[in-house]
């Protein structure tokens, strides 16, 4: 009897799969010698396709759906929960030591520089929307502003990145400001639109402004960072690095230098933010996304709670920013577009809104595994995108399913992510 | 003068195209409050199998002319709407109740999904298409410039203004539109009445679909040129476009539609051509800071 309508149902599947793929994988237009457009059929792969949609569909249909049934009962966010601390202790430790584990190559270090940016810019955009509760679509502009900021500021008046950094901060956080202030009183999906529109717009100017930024071929050059005024090359002369500490000139230092300067940068992030949620102004950030308008009954300033998260949030985008900068020396409006800024919050509610631990764990498994696919070539992005609906209809929550809320009447302990509001700004 | 009144018809035609593709947004938005952002990709999947359909018709021979484009036109609505289907089956379904940002991130990954699917089907070049018709009718003249109402745009407002009517009528006149009406204001207690919600909310998707597949296919004919990028910046436009009209409002959707495309329009006209996204997007900020639901959209009354 199962059987059966499984295999009802598996038919059914192969009947939409088979409408879905008849035009769009049986025929592909492509241009001919002279220009105009001719078709090919190929219809093997559709019935290929169509055939695994089927098997698929069945095997589902018999063993996973009964299986998957029986263990939805159980929660499955214990485990992680519990070993939560010690989880996230040791992958601090990892993080710490990783130069140094032996078997670690320059292009580990590297990947690693990518994803703890990825999880500092989650980190930042968590305060936001995981805490704030405002869902901003636009935070890559601030990204961008850290970036070009350093990226100007050196190549005009010659700063160098350790006078820049503080500033590039400043700068995107004046700038979230700015962007915040005219959005004060919109809501939801309102909010959404505008932050991606101002999103938008910095990245069209950016493009379009070539006096200033060089348009789309970008600002190139920017100077690379140095250990406290000692710059890192392969001279091997008097005042670089590798003198001074009388090493062997390598170009791994400067790799290892720029992992454990965002290192530092994201932990800071992680430990402001820690910091914050216990301040008023942390609570107040909670207390808005709960309930705004108990907020403004218990006379929270409601401009200033956002405009601080806006802010704050913005300000480590730009440190990330500047970072960026320096680590490629070369930066152009394609790495700051809208794709970019879903990739971020698309990494702050997998991870799990409002969890430290989760953001970082959703970079690790997002940025990581994209890279791991690497050999995958044009099929890569098919697979991220559908392993991002996949993590999302299994685990709505979030990979980390549970929080621990910051104040607390007697114990304190974790409790359901399902618990904690989302906000509605 | 007659350059305004060129640069008039221009922008309607457009702003018809992103009034369609605003509906799907405005109507998903209404009856389950998410943002489809794969709505854009939908759009992009109808041009192309708008494309193939007509490449087969005329290259094959069998067909030319409006009634070509007619059956291009129901060909690309019946497959794009399946796409609909499909998207809300895997992607949103699974997430209904859940909370707000989960649909939002899959719908995040299903657009994903579609930009690679037809970039790996269909290849990454970009597609041209000779014009299916060609000419049209002069309506003034003012020293050497002619003001051209090209037979495409005719099709463009006519065909554009025929489905809005029909969509229209289902909307209003129909049980299924009343059953639509009702899961918007209320999906419990419409299920409670005996209104099947799960299915409302697949033919939502199937419509706005197919109102995306024939955005879709004008674009293909009057622009020519299509790749697997281009749902991304119409479907920001679209949504623009309907947040501005109001966001749940179906005539605000057709008219934020409108004003975008007049706005582009006009800006790339008299100002510059690169900053046309700007001032669309500096409209759009503008209006809500001072009408913060758009401009024909229901004022939220929260109950505290």
């Amino acid at each position: 009897m199962a059987f059966a309508a499984a295999l009802r149902d598996a038919a059914k599947a192969t009947a939409v799969a088979f409408g879905l793929f008849v035009v769009m994988v049986g025929l592909r237009t492509d241009v001919g010698p002279t220009g105009a457009l001719f078709l090919r059929t190929r219809w093997p792969e559709v019935a290929m396709l169509c055939a695994a949609i089927f098997a698929a569909r069945l095997a589902m249909g018999l063993w996973v759906m009964p299986r998957f049934m029986k263990a939805a009962g159980s929660s499955m966010s214990g485990p992680l929960a519990r070993i939560g601390t010690f989880f996230g202790m040791g992958l601090l430790v990892v993080a710490v030591i990783l130069p140094a584990i032996p078997g670690i190559e320059r292009g580990q270090i590297d990947l690693a520089i990518l994803v703890l940016t990825y999880i500092m810019l989650g980190w930042g955009l968590n305060i936001v929307v995981g805490l704030a509760g405002l869902l901003d679509l636009g935070y890559v502009a601030f990204y961008a502003v850290g970036a070009y900021s350093y990226a100007l500021l050196a190549q005009y008046f010659g700063l160098s990145f350790w006078v820049c950094l503080p500033l590039a901060g400043i700068l995107a956080a004046f700038w979230g400001i700015l962007l915040g202030f005219p959005v004060l009183r919109l809501r939801g999906d309102y909010l959404a639109i505008v932050t991606l529109a101002f999103g938008e717009i910095i990245r069209i100017i950016l493009l379009n402004w070539v006096d200033l930024t060089g348009g789309p071929n970008g600002i190139s050059g920017i100077p690379r960072p140095t250990f406290f005024g000692l710059p890192f090359n392969m001279s091997g002369d008097p005042g670089t690095f590798a003198h001074f500490f009388g090493l062997e000139p390598s170009p791994t230092h400067r790799v290892v230098f720029l992992y454990y300067l965002i290192l530092c940068l994201a932990l800071l992030t992680n430990w402001v933010t820690i910091r914050i949620r216990r301040q008023p102004i942390g609570r107040a950030w909670e207390a808005l996304r709960e309930d705004e308008v108990a907020c403004r009954a218990l006379g929270i300033n409601v401009t200033t709670t956002k405009l601080t998260a806006f802010a704050l949030g913005a300000m480590f985008g730009g440190f990330a920013g500047a970072f960026f900068a320096t680590r490629q020396a070369f930066i152009s409006p394609e790495s700051f577009t809208f794709i970019e800024s879903a990739m971020i919050l698309a990494i702050v509610v997998l991870g799990g809104l409002g969890s430290q631990l989760g953001v970082a764990v959703a970079a690790i498994v997002m940025i990581g595994g994209f890279e791991l696919f690497r050999d995958l070539g044009e099929w890569r992005m098919l697979v991220f995108g559908a392993a991002m609906v996949v993590i999302m209809v299994l685990r709505p929550r979030g990979l980390v399913g549970s929080r621990t809320p910051t104040v607390a009447l007697g114990r304190k302990r974790a409790i359901g992510a399902e618990f904690v509001g989302e906000g509605r700004g | 003068m007659a350059y305004a009144l060129q640069q008039l018809i221009n922008g309607v035609s457009l702003g018809m195209i992103y009034g369609l593709i605003a509906v799907g947004y405005t109507m998903v938005y209404g009856i389950i409050g998410m943002i489809n952002f794969a709505h854009g990709d939908i759009f992009m999947i109808g041009a192309f199998i708008a494309l193939t359909a007509m490449v087969m018709l005329v290259s094959g021979g069998l067909m030319e002319g409006p009634a070509a484009i007619l059956l291009v036109l129901a060909i690309s609505m019946t497959f794009t709407a399946l796409y609909g289907w499909t998207v809300e089956r895997i992607a949103y379904r699974p997430l209904r109740g859940s909370f707000r940002l989960a649909p939002l991130i899959s719908a995040i990954g299903m657009s994903i999904v579609l930009q690679n699917f037809v970039q790996v089907s269909q290849g990454a070049r970009v597609k041209p298409l000779e014009p299916q018709l060609p000419g049209g009718i002069e309506l003034m003249r003012e020293g050497t410039f002619v003001v051209q109402l090209s037979y495409m745009q005719m099709l463009i407002i006519v065909s554009t203004l025929t489905v809005l009517a029909i969509f229209t009528w289902l909307v209003t006149r129909t049980p299924l539109g009343r059953a639509m009406r009702a899961c918007e204001q209320d999906r419990k207690m419409a299920s409670l009445l005996g209104i099947d919600t799960d299915r409302t909310i697949s033919l939502t998707f199937v419509i706005g679909a197919s109102l995306a597949a024939v955005a879709g296919t004008l674009y293909l004919l009057r622009y020519g040129v299509i790749d697997f990028y281009i749902g991304f910046l119409a479907g920001v436009k679209a949504f623009t476009a309907a947040v501005l009209g109001g966001i749940g409002s179906l005539p605000g959707a057709v008219l934020g539609g409108l004003l975008i495309g007049l706005i582009e329009t006009f800006w790339s006209a008299y100002f510059s051509v690169q900053y046309k996204d700007v001032a669309a997007f500096s409209i759009l900020a503008i209006t809500l800071i001072f009408m913060p639901t758009g401009l024909l959209g229901r004022q939220e009354v929260e109950k505290v």
